[in-house]
């Protein structure tokens, strides 16, 4: 491997977010993610890395792209693996989360990946549980292995001003994070894991999708979306729910488009600008539907990266080491 | 009262916190009664306690806790909560009626007056403003006040249409009561916060309580109070610029008081995330800022915040023991308060001990239209014993509520209640031991 990591192990026993990772630990786990990769590509796309460790996913949300990537990642390195989502489970019988947590444990796992929709509920969980927790989304506060894809993607993209990116360094990188950071668990992540590789972050959304003081994140805040692409390297754009449209928050999917929304011309006006989305994306809300399909769009490279990261994660949460 | 023994409490300092006079003298209690102040005095038959080094007060009264009785008793009982209220000092207390069913009605107040008569600490019901609960129509506060209410409050929730809370205020000043205001206004906590709205609650990706719904509720019923001449009682003040405008509304004449929690002045938002989302920093009003801290004690100290109390909230720990999105609001706060007042306000020079006990006795008393105690021959015995310099740490087994959801535990506390007579009974704090 050319790239040199100064750990070949990670600090921390669970990945509950990205806010407490230092730069070593991420490098660490995009470089091991970049070796999971090569896997994906054989045409026997298992390792045994995992063989006898059993992972539980624990779903309280429902999720369809993220449970069956960290599915797939569990499968490809041959571990055990558990489905345990809230409907018809004993989660819907009024189960609390800490007996949950408790009869997971008496089965012997070993990982627990828990997607809930409070914040914090993976750290609840490990006061629980011996084994490993891994964090696949808790309420608006982190999402890391989205992140970790994320940044594993923009890895990928060439960009001749900065040569570093192949090595994760993302110095002077600029990405812009468009949309409702309030309620995006996406956008934590990617501020606490893009700040830690050394990009420069800004977020652009409406006032009323913009959390109070978050300045103090080290972000730039803008409200004008010409002024988040302009000189920007990567923007990524949040998918917007569809139920908030008439609340407080914004008046119509129309007029946030209208603002908000990137569109082709934008492609033309930023020749070197790259479109990323954690996905679903709403086609003619968030993105132009030209601008979903365009070729500096690079979301299917997101999905795939999306399986290598999770193995990566897994793989060194159960005791790996880097990949010499 | 049957064969109330005697009791002789020696070489204790007596502290008259209107005054701040204090002066060295033995108390002995016949009868429930204090038979004589001097020095030299015999026991004559009964216990000695011996207060070197301590002080002794009229009795403490902590005029916001949730006693969880009727309806919710496996979080506190009265009997419970009066024993952690002795624990802590306390030989009065006003409960909130947010039970079930709530305090809305006259028998409900007269069940607590009943459950209290034996205990040594008082237990007073604040009954609700509004019929149910429910934030609709005027409760039978006339009625509710003959059964013994000494106010009204729908504590938990705001009373949040401005025109109740106006006849509310109207009659209540008929009866000569006040209205304990819970102030927030709803609609601008309308994401259902969790936590103080704010850099915290931003990095957490927890839905906030902003600052603004309980200034913008605080000033509505400020400019209600001057409107009305009824008088608004603000609980649990939390934030720099609510205790701003209690300031302006007291300068101009406003009957407007306010209370202040010692978790509020004690903790910060930051806790949340340093506890890693521990459910024992999730009460209502939120932690706030250090801002807000500093606040709370320059009011504290200027006399803006009238009254130290404690909205001790218990829940049960299964209750607690979930995700934060999840865990009711609420604290323990009577038996921590003390060590707490010493430590945050009394120690750094906030408060002298007097003004501290001032806001602990005179005045929520003078609030709720009560006698205040009084330490003189022929009265009835109802004091406090306690220092405000012992330095020790509080534990578990110091809790006596039913409930143990505090952040306080392992905490550094600075001074001690000691003891508390009241009603003819002496109730000795235990600190080595879990009491019985």
């Amino acid at each position: 491997m050319s790239n040199e990591n100064t750990i070949d192990q990670l600090k921390h026993r669970h990945l509950l977010g990205l806010a407490d990772y230092d730069a070593d630990e991420i490098r660490l786990i995009l470089q091991t993610a970049r070796e999971m990769r090569t896997v994906l590509d054989r045409p026997i796309k298992r390792v045994p890395s995992l063989r006898g460790v059993t992972v539980v996913n624990l779903f309280f949300e429902s999720s369809t792209r993220t449970r069956i990537s960290f599915e797939l990642a569990e499968k490809r390195l041959s571990a055990d693996v558990v489905n345990f989502s809230a409907s018809g489970s004993s989660v819907s019988k009024g189960e609390t989360l800490k007996d949950t947590a408790q009869n997971i444990e008496a089965m012997k796992t070993d990982v627990v990946v828990i997607r809930h929709s409070s914040p914090g509920a993976p750290n609840f969980l490990t006061n629980w549980i011996e084994g490993v927790v891994i964090n696949a989304g808790d309420g608006a506060h982190e999402h890391p292995t989205q992140a970790l894809l994320d940044m594993l993607t923009m890895s990928e993209i060439d960009i001749p001003s900065h040569s570093g990116l192949a090595d994760f360094d993302f110095s002077g990188l600029n990405v812009s994070i468009l949309g409702d950071i309030t309620h995006s668990r996406v956008a934590r992540s990617n501020i606490y894991g893009l700040s830690a590789l050394g990009a420069n972050v800004t977020l652009c959304g409406p006032r009323t999708m913009m959390p109070v003081e978050v300045e103090e994140l080290g972000v730039r805040v803008t409200d004008r979306l010409d002024e988040a692409l302009e000189g920007c390297d990567v923007a990524m754009a949040l998918r917007i729910q569809l139920e908030r449209q008439g609340g407080p928050l914004f008046p119509s999917l129309r007029e946030y488009h209208d603002r908000f929304g990137i569109k082709l011309e934008h492609l033309k006006r930023y020749p070197n600008l790259r479109i990323m989305h954690p996905g679903p994306v709403n086609r003619g809300v968030e993105l132009a539907s030209e601008v979903v399909d365009h070729e500096r769009a690079v979301i299917l490279n997101q999905v795939t990266n999306g399986v290598a990261v999770r193995m990566a994660v897994l793989y060194l949460l159960s005791g790996g080491t880097a990949i010499e | 009262m049957p064969d109330i023994p005697n009791l002789l409490i020696t070489n204790g300092t007596i502290l008259d916190p209107r005054t701040g006079e204090e002066r060295k003298a033995d108390i002995l209690i016949r009868e429930g009664k204090i038979a004589e102040i001097g020095e030299g005095l015999s026991a004559d038959g009964g216990e000695t306690f011996d207060a070197s080094g301590k002080m002794i007060s009229p009795g403490w009264y902590d005029m916001h806790v949730h006693f969880r009785e009727p309806g919710y008793e496996h979080k506190e009982t009265i009997e419970t909560g009066a024993r952690a209220a002795a624990f802590g000092g306390f030989t009065g207390v006003a409960c909130m009626p947010n039970t079930d069913p709530p305090i809305a009605t006259r028998d409900v107040v007269e069940f607590i007056v009943k459950r209290q008569a034996n205990l040594p600490v008082d237990v007073h019901p604040i009954g609700t403003v509004s019929k149910g609960r429910k934030g609709e129509t005027l409760a039978e506060l006339g009625d509710m006040a003959d059964g013994g209410a000494v106010a009204f409050s729908d504590d938990g929730d705001p009373v949040q249409h401005g025109g109740l809370m106006r006849r509310a205020l109207e009659y209540a000043r008929m009866l000569d009561k006040p209205i304990l205001g819970h102030e927030e206004d709803l609609t601008l906590n309308a994401e259902h916060g969790h936590m103080h709205e704010g850099a915290v609650s931003t990095r957490l990706g927890l839905p906030g309580i902003p600052a603004l719904a309980e200034e913008a509720m605080i000033a509505r019923d400020a400019l209600l109070a001057d409107f009305t001449g009824g008088h608004v009682h603000v609980c649990h003040i939390s934030t720099a610029k609510a205790v701003e405008i209690v300031r302006q509304a007291k300068a101009q004449g406003v009957p407007i008081t306010a209370e202040a929690c010692p978790h509020h002045w004690t903790m910060t938002h930051e806790a949340v995330d340093d506890s890693g989302f521990d459910t024992h920093t999730k009460m209502h009003p939120p932690l706030r800022t250090a801002a807000d801290v500093e606040a709370i004690k320059e009011g504290l100290g200027d006399g803006t915040i009238d009254v130290i109390a404690t909205d001790h909230a218990p829940h049960a720990s299964f209750e607690k023991e979930v995700e934060f999105i999840t865990a009711p609001f609420g604290i323990l706060g009577l038996e921590m308060c003390w060590g707490l007042t010493g430590r945050e306000l009394i120690k750094p020079g906030v408060l002298s001990v007097a003004e501290a006990v001032r806001k602990l006795t005179v005045a929520p008393r003078e609030i709720l239209r009560l006698a205040v105690p009084v330490i003189e021959e022929g009265a009835d015995a109802n004091l406090t014993i306690f220092d405000a310099d012992t330095e020790w740490t509080f534990e578990a087994h110091h809790i006596h509520s039913k409930s143990v959801n505090t952040p306080f535990v392992g905490s550094q506390m600075v001074g001690k209640a000691w003891a508390i007579y009241n009603k003819g009974q002496f109730v000795e704090a235990e600190y080595e031991a879990v009491a019985a």
